[in-house]
């Protein structure tokens, strides 16, 4: 069963320096709260896990809270680049970032291999480029049956996985919908599994099939309303385009980038207090 | 160049004019999903449209910022997880094109989308892979679009991030890839299409008002022009107007035109 906690809490309880950490979400529902609560409580030497970088891990990444990214695509969408990612991977900085480079099919297809229990994932990929060649973990297999030979890649099975979803129940059953990433599998496929909601609802009410994680396979819920900004939650808020747009000045030099992180998470005590300094007038109505 | 319209509007009609109504698309974000839009809203109201996120068939009433907006999964006949998107979807064989960009272009086609310089010192960290390396191979085609110049079209890519014809040939056929590969390249200057023999890409059309010495100093190799290389058609008023619409909807919508990246 699923524990009800605050997400200080469960950052605290349940993330810890060195882990292996995958916080996903697919463009949507990007656990950015529980982001930043990491880098609140200053945590070092992450393993990072995510298909997609995105704003989240630039700023984990700049904040010195990683020592290794794997990752398949590293760009603001539809802005360009993400500037402290590149920086760690051009310069070094804040410190040196290991990075294990693999493709969205690859990465998908580990979390499922994860989520199964098995030690590696099976895709036709890779065949003629040239990742293999400076990632040792992409290596093939032959099909007993046909012999074919396929791409072989290694599980992902984080200690932590974090995401984000619309409502969970008082026991913690928590359900999503929309456009829904990797985010079943990668909790799955993890150790322990940190899941911060929109709200905290007596019932799901929800359809047969829908997406639904039983309290029983997450270990802290937490009710963070708007938690996922400035990604959306389908149903509840959209995509705040100025933000991703105006990260990429934010994010260009590393003063600007650390004085940011300073004034709008290291000296907050929580996201609804960021929410509140980014003078998002939507987050009165959900934090009175 | 005739004033009437852009060269990079040139390029996203010819490239919308290339998917077939009713063709199965796989589409990457910017240019080629200005692209696939462009030829849902015309000529190819049945095309269905896949993005690497989860919808299938999505209409986006605008074009979409990132790979993953909500107005995909409203407008999907349904929103499956990424991982059966690149599993059942791609790999199992149901795209018929792959629609994709590049940072970098070789001559044979293969795609670079990963570094600039070596890649454990890179000059420049691009973004990656993304589904592009499946996308490039198990698609039963693909179009490409660019931007044409020496530092996209390159003699040698850093790094092959995505494959296309390899050493040409039948290189790509002996690596056992599933797809056919590249079906042609459509840049802000002509449409390429691979040699049927040698798989080298060589020009088969020349957008108006474009000559062939800016395409022979914008583009890193030797480049050849087909035997019958003619003009690609203007954009015709129809599609102009549809396009602009589009990017105008989509203006509004987000305050960018959409596909700046």
């Amino acid at each position: 069963m699923a524990d009800w906690l605050t997400l200080a809490e469960a950052v605290a309880a349940h993330v810890h320096d060195g882990d292996s950490v995958a916080l996903e979400g697919f463009t949507h529902l990007i656990p950015f709260a529980a982001g930043h609560e990491i880098i609140r409580q200053g945590r070092r030497n992450l393993s990072l896990v995510r298909m997609t970088p995105d704003l989240i891990y630039d700023q984990l990444i700049g904040a010195g809270c990683a020592g290794k990214l794997t990752f398949s695509w590293g760009g603001n969408p539809g802005v360009g680049s993400l500037h402290r990612f590149r920086d760690a991977v051009e310069n070094g900085w804040p410190g040196p970032l290991e990075i294990e480079e693999r493709s969205h099919s690859d990465l998908a297809n580990a979390y499922v291999a994860g989520a199964a229990n098995l030690p590696f994932a099976v895709l036709r990929g890779y065949a003629g480029s040239d990742f293999a060649k400076v990632n040792d973990r992409i290596r093939s297999i032959t099909c007993p049956f046909t012999g074919e030979v396929l791409a072989a890649t290694p599980a992902v099975r984080p200690d932590v996985t974090v995401i984000h979803a619309q409502k969970a129940d008082w026991k913690g059953n928590v359900l999503l919908w929309g456009i829904l990433g990797v985010q079943k599998e990668a909790v799955l496929a993890a150790k322990r599994a940190i899941v911060t909601v929109e709200e905290r609802v007596r019932s799901l009410d929800a359809p047969p099939n829908a997406c639904i994680l039983p309290s029983w396979v997450v270990t802290a819920v937490c009710e963070v309303p708007r938690g996922a900004t400035p990604s959306y939650a389908h149903g509840y808020y959209d995509r705040d385009n100025v933000f991703y747009r105006a990260w990429d000045q934010v994010s260009r030099s590393r003063e600007r980038f650390t004085a940011w992180v300073e004034k709008h998470i290291r000296n907050t005590q929580s996201f609804a207090e960021y929410l509140m300094l980014q003078n998002d007038t939507n987050a009165r109505a959900v934090y009175p | 160049m005739n004033a009437a319209y852009s060269a990079d509007e040139m390029m996203t009609v010819a490239a919308a004019r290339m998917l077939r109504n009713g063709a199965v698309c796989f589409v990457g974000i910017g240019l080629p999903s200005t692209a696939a839009n462009l030829a849902r809203l015309s000529h190819a109201p049945e095309v269905v449209l896949i993005y690497e996120s989860g919808p299938i068939g999505a209409k986006p009433p605008v074009l979409p910022l990132s790979i993953g907006d909500g107005n995909l999964a409203d407008t999907a006949d349904t929103v499956v997880s990424t991982p059966e998107i690149f599993r059942y979807w791609l790999q199992g064989g149901r795209v018929d094109v792959g629609f994709l960009g590049a940072a970098q272009l070789d001559r044979f086609a293969n795609i670079n989308t990963t570094v600039v310089g070596p890649y454990a010192k890179p000059k420049v960290r691009l973004p990656g892979a993304g589904g592009a390396p499946e996308i490039s191979s198990s698609a039963k085609e693909v179009l490409i679009m660019v931007k044409h110049s020496k530092r996209t079209l390159v003699h040698k890519l850093d790094f092959v991030t995505s494959v296309g014809f390899l050493t040409g040939g039948d290189a790509r056929e002996k690596a056992g890839l599933p797809g056919r590969g590249p079906a042609a390249v459509i840049t802000n200057q002509c449409i390429l299409r691979p040699h049927p023999e040698s798989r080298e890409l060589e020009v088969v059309s020349i957008h108006p008002g474009v000559d062939r010495r800016t395409i022979v100093e914008s583009t890193g190799w030797e480049i050849r022009f087909a035997e019958k290389c003619g003009e690609t058609e203007a954009p015709r008023v129809a599609e102009l107007d549809v396009l602009r619409e589009l990017r105008a909807r989509t203006a509004a919508a987000h305050g960018v035109p959409g596909d700046e990246a």
